[in-house]
């Protein structure tokens, strides 16, 4: 009995100080091995008589099971610690950088376009492209700019031959598009248009986005109010004044030029008119029956206003200073 | 068109300050694009005449003066100007004036003796940028009359935008008709009566081609003083309307010109041999021009001529040894009118722009053509005096201005804003368009000062002009709600640009226009599309490709110190093929530097062929593309290949040819690619296909192989080789040296073998990779051991 105790007491005592876990399994196999003093306990028992046998059996297994519970405590108390141990060397800075690839942007004048097309979009206008090398025909003639007309010296024309020349506006579109659709029809056209000219304020090289809408029902009135909408919105203001005055271009009557109010004065952001009906009629559009507007937005002029850019050159050079300000 | 304030407000005042009515003009359609003084703000300047000048006791190159302002007391001033003298007349300011530039004027004492004012420079009073001492003015300059008076520098200058259609503006009279119809206050415009004949001398006109000249009037007047001094009121609104004074009869016919809006020329009687002809310039005819311009001719031109010479192109400009000089005595005036069709374009092939071709072209009012020639004629014998003969006028088929219908109706459905018939009637009267008025409709005739005016949309906007575009409400459209097409089998390119920018790719814009020499030699086109009007001679060709760009923006950033610059661009390069020019929109990208950012944990190591691989992988993906070594002028002939998409070649990969690098000065390799924007934006809808019940087995196999053996060559063969269930072969691994002979590789494959309808065995797997292994010796690859 006193035996009994004893035994336990020491494998307390024991295992209270064991750091490690192998010494740990050790130290349980001399109590509860094979030729451990518990198991010896157990194994005299046989030598007891029947009536002493089942007492002392008890208390054998109540000794062992105190010393398996000890040892379990112990056991639990070491990986923790472990673990514990682990993780603490295994902590990181957290502030290094991260690592890998890094991500470019798109530039600016893209990153206008597909704001503009984004806003047109949302009232169901389609996108078309055209040529940039374009015939005489589309970029003048079948916009009412005969040969010698004196609109054509406002263009600045680059040529390629006689008959061919950089188109100088995105115009063009509407008539190719035209060709090939019957109204109601409803697109926008961006793209690069090309003049010659250049300087802070002129690019020989440009980006314009021609609108165009035939439908029975589309007056000079809703061009006012789709060019006003897409120019509040674009510009995320719902106060922006938009101003219209009469001006002339030969594919449009009414013409009229849009400004927008900044800073206290007005900038011209581009063309507008009713479709003329001249350029309804080389497409074979009933101009009795059909009515159109058209515009064409300066895409440099909007992106410089809304990105704070004052030298249009800035666009064409290319230099990764600039351009990763707008990623 | 340019032109003083004054001068148009005394045709028409209306009660509106100058930067009022310059919104109401720019609101009109006539944009006013500058609005300036013609002097800086100064007071108290007048005019005096020195009276006496002495030395300034104690200082060499200062003068006492007396001054005479015109009052009872002359002023004491004492001046520092070299021309000062006895006699002249000269601006004072006076004690309390303030000049140009917040300078004011005050009593003074100037070494020790007071001085009353200050004699001025030209360049004092802000009205010049340099003078060399004190303005002197003329003889008969009013001494006491404020400088600002004299000169009438409270004046303003309007420069107006013309618009090609608005030519009936280019002139004062038909500017202030506009102002009228836009305020409704009175026109007061100048009297013209025919003057009285005193000469019986006249020269005969024939005009062959009426068509092109339906009026022509000319006259004679003789005994002219054509050294008359130009009047001084009439050469300062010939100089604010931007015209250089030349001589009497000139400016004369200038000044009628801007009056007038008709442009007029006068010859030198004496020059002439014979009558005047209206024709069409015979081929190769030679001029030379007022401006010393040498111009050959042709048919398509019309010229005046008389029996002996061509002496001007026609509504353009005069010729040499016929004009008007100080000493011409008689002269011949000429107005005509000229159809804009005749002159259209004429000008410009010469290399001209004239006052005169400007408003020919777009026309000039055919019904005030005599009464110019008359206002000439009147000014004429004002100033330079002389006799007058009868005016020969020929005319042939004047323009008929045809009625245009205008429906009350139709201004409401194109404006969107319904006006009255009332307020429509209103409109066309201020406009001084006659009409007349039938139910719902106007019959309008338009004026013969408007060559704009000839289809009912051109009537909607003139009522829509004058009722006001501001007046006109924005509304939003009303139609009928569809939804736009949305292919799933194309993507569209900025959704490609968006994976490269994932990639860390920067987009760039180029120039489609490049140095045509750079663009035969690296890009191989041996016949770029050329401009005919280049800007600049390194921008004369269109691009074929988007790399002379990439590595023109690429330099620039390299020479501005970033080490890694990694560009794209999405654009359309250009070709003539066939006699037809062919437009592709192309992605490319070039990139140099480290593969990645600098950054720490990870070794530098720079970008090379197979990083830029990944990355054109990456855009057609889940398309496969192939990979075929080929030569490209611009690549380093062992590291370039094309691109293929099936059948079809789509662009090239490879690594800038080390010339090209060196000729550059890019101290690191860097690689390029370009593709085909439309093979990229192909797209498949996906369709499902079971996923396969049982797992599949992977086999490796590694091989050893020539270096010149490519991968692709052992891929194809195993994938062509007949074992059913090869699902998938994959190089994963290329080993080179130790344990490798010196011109071999070693190449490690995974091959990943699955039957739908059961799991295979090795009985049944063996063979097939003993198949593969056959088809590996036979293109040279011994297994590895």
């Amino acid at each position: 009995m006193e035996q009994l105790q004893q035994i336990l007491e020491q494998a307390l005592t024991q295992f209270a100080v064991i750091s490690d876990e192998t010494e740990l399994e050790q130290v349980k196999a001399r109590y509860l091995g094979k030729d451990g003093s518990l198991t010896a306990l157990l194994k005299g028992l046989g030598k007891l008589s029947n009536e002493e046998r089942p007492a002392a059996g008890a208390r054998i297994n109540q000794v062992k099971q105190s010393i398996e519970a000890a040892l379990q405590l112990r056991r639990d108390t070491l990986a923790q610690a472990r673990l514990d141990a682990r993780l603490a060397a295994e902590s990181l800075d957290v502030t290094l950088p991260g690592r890998g690839i890094g991500t470019g942007g798109l530039h600016p004048v893209t990153r206008t376009l597909e704001r503009i097309e984004h806003l047109f979009h949302s009232l169901g206008f389609a996108v078309s492209s055209g040529p940039e090398i374009e015939h005489d025909f589309y970029n003048f003639t079948a916009l009412n700019i005969p040969e010698n007309h004196p609109a054509r010296a406002m263009h600045d024309t680059f040529y390629i031959d006689p008959e061919h020349v950089l188109r100088t506006h995105t115009s063009p579109v509407q008539v190719r598009y035209m060709e090939e659709n019957q109204p109601p029809l409803k697109i926008i056209s961006p793209g690069r248009v090309y003049r010659v000219d250049s300087d802070a304020t002129h690019s020989p090289m440009f980006h314009q986005v021609e609108g165009l809408w035939v439908d029975e029902h589309v007056s000079f009135a809703n061009l006012k109010g789709v060019v006003q909408d897409f120019l509040q919105r674009f510009f995320e203001q719902d106060d922006l004044q938009v101003r219209f005055r009469p001006s002339f271009f030969p594919f449009t009557e009414p013409s009229a030029e849009m400004d927008m109010s900044w800073k206290g004065g007005w900038l011209e952001i581009g063309g507008c008119g009713m479709v003329h009906p001249n350029v309804l009629k080389h497409v074979n559009i009933d101009s009795e029956k059909y009515l159109g507007f058209a515009f064409g937005l300066g895409v440099e002029r909007l992106a410089m206003l809304r990105y704070g850019v004052n030298d249009l050159r800035q666009f064409y050079e290319s230099d990764l200073r600039f351009l990763k300000q707008f990623n | 068109m340019k032109f003083s304030e004054n001068w148009l407000r005394s045709w028409v005042n209306p009660n509106l300050t100058s930067a009022e009515l310059g919104h109401v003009l720019t609101m009109a359609g006539l944009e006013v694009e500058a609005l300036e003084e013609v002097a800086p703000a100064f007071n108290n300047v007048v005019v005096a005449q020195v009276l006496s000048v002495e030395k300034h006791p104690d200082a060499d190159r200062l003068n006492v003066c007396q001054v005479n302002i015109g009052e009872a007391e002359n002023l004491t001033i004492v001046c520092g100007a070299a021309n000062v003298a006895v006699g002249v007349r000269v601006p004072c300011a006076r004690i309390g004036a303030v000049l140009p530039g917040d300078f004011r004027i005050k009593q003074a004492k100037v070494r020790g003796i007071a001085s009353f004012g200050m004699l001025c420079s030209a360049v004092e009073l802000g009205l010049a940028t340099e003078s060399d001492g004190l303005w002197l003015l003329p003889d008969d300059a009013p001494v006491g009359q404020s400088m600002r008076d004299y000169l009438e520098l409270d004046d303003k200058l309007y420069t107006l935008k013309l618009t090609p259609n608005r030519s009936d503006c280019s002139g004062m009279k038909g500017i202030a008709r506009e102002v009228a119809a836009l305020t409704g206050s009175e026109l007061k415009p100048i009297r013209i009566e025919a003057q009285a004949v005193t000469l019986t001398d006249t020269l005969s006109v024939a005009v062959e081609d009426q068509t092109s000249c339906p009026l022509y009037c000319g006259r004679l007047v003789k005994g002219v003083n054509a050294a008359a001094a130009t009047p001084v009121w009439m050469q300062r609104r010939l100089e604010r309307s931007g015209l250089r004074c030349i001589n009497a009869v000139v400016d004369i016919t200038n000044y009628v010109m801007m009056e007038q809006g008709q442009p007029m020329h006068a010859f030198d009687a004496a020059m002439l041999s014979g009558g005047i002809t209206v024709r069409r310039a015979h081929k190769d005819e030679a001029l030379t021009l007022l401006n010393d311009q040498a111009v050959v001719l042709d048919e398509a031109v019309l010229v005046i001529a008389d029996e002996a010479r061509v002496l001007a192109l026609a509504g353009i400009m005069g010729g040499q040894g016929s004009g008007v000089e100080t000493n011409t005595q008689d002269v011949f005036l000429e107005a005509a009118f000229f159809q804009p069709d005749a002159i259209a374009g004429r000008a410009r092939r010469y290399g001209l722009a004239t006052d005169s071709s400007f408003r020919f072209e777009r026309g000039v009012d055919f019904a005030a053509t005599r009464m110019a020639l008359e206002r000439v004629t009147q000014l004429l014998l004002e100033i330079c005096g002389g006799s007058v003969g009868e005016i020969t006028e020929v005319a042939g088929c004047m323009p008929v201005r045809a009625a245009i219908t205008l429906r009350v109706s139709r201004v409401a459905r194109v404006l969107g804003v319904a006006l009255e018939c009332g307020q429509i009637a209103d409109l066309l009267t201020r406009l001084q368009f006659e009409f007349a008025m039938s139910g719902d409709s106007f019959s309008v005739t338009p004026p013969s000062f408007r060559f704009d005016l000839s289809i009912e949309a051109d009537l909607i906007e003139e009522v829509a002009r004058l009722y006001g575009y501001d007046n006109i409400p924005a509304l939003a459209p009303h139609a009928a709600l569809t939804m736009l097409p949305y292919s799933e089998s194309q993507r569209p390119l900025n959704r490609i640009q968006q994976i490269l920018v994932a990639r860390d790719y920067q987009e760039i814009v180029s120039y489609a226009f490049v140095e045509e020499q750079v663009e035969r030699e690296l890009c191989g086109n041996a016949d770029p599309v050329a401009l005919q009007n280049p800007i600049a001679s390194n921008l004369a060709v269109m691009r074929s490709s988007l790399l002379v760009g990439l590595v023109g923006a690429l330099r620039f950033n390299l020479n501005r110190k970033q080490a890694r610059v990694r560009l794209f661009e999405a654009g359309a390069c250009f070709a003539k093929i066939d006699n037809k020019y062919v437009q592709t929109q192309r992605l490319s990208g070039l990139v140099c530097g480290s593969q990645l950012p600098e950054q720490w944990g990870a070794t530098a190591k720079s970008v090379d062929f197979y990083d830029v691989k990944a990355d054109v992988e990456a855009l057609f993906a889940p398309q496969s593309v192939r990979f075929v070594a080929a030569a490209h002028p611009a690549l380093h002939p062992g590291r370039s290949a094309q691109i293929f998409c099936g059948d079809n070649a789509v662009g090239w990969i490879g690594e800038l040819h080390p010339h090209w690098q060196q000729q550059y000065d890019m101290a690191q390799a860097c690689v390029w690619f370009e593709i085909e924007a439309d093979a990229v934006m192909q797209a498949k809808v996906p369709r499902m296909s079971e996923i396969a019940k049982f797992l599949p087995v992977r086999r490796d196999l590694a091989v050893v192989v020539d270096e010149c053996v490519s991968a692709q060559t052992l891929l194809d063969a195993m994938l062509q080789a007949p074992v059913s269930y090869v699902q998938e072969v994959v190089l994963f691994d290329v080993y080179r040296g130790r344990g490798m002979e010196q011109g071999k590789k070693s190449l490690a494959f995974r091959v990943l073998l699955q039957d739908t309808q059961t799991t295979l065995t090795d009985a049944e797997i063996e063979p097939g990779m003993a198949l593969l292994v056959d088809v590996l010796n036979k293109c040279g690859a011994q297994l590895r051991m």
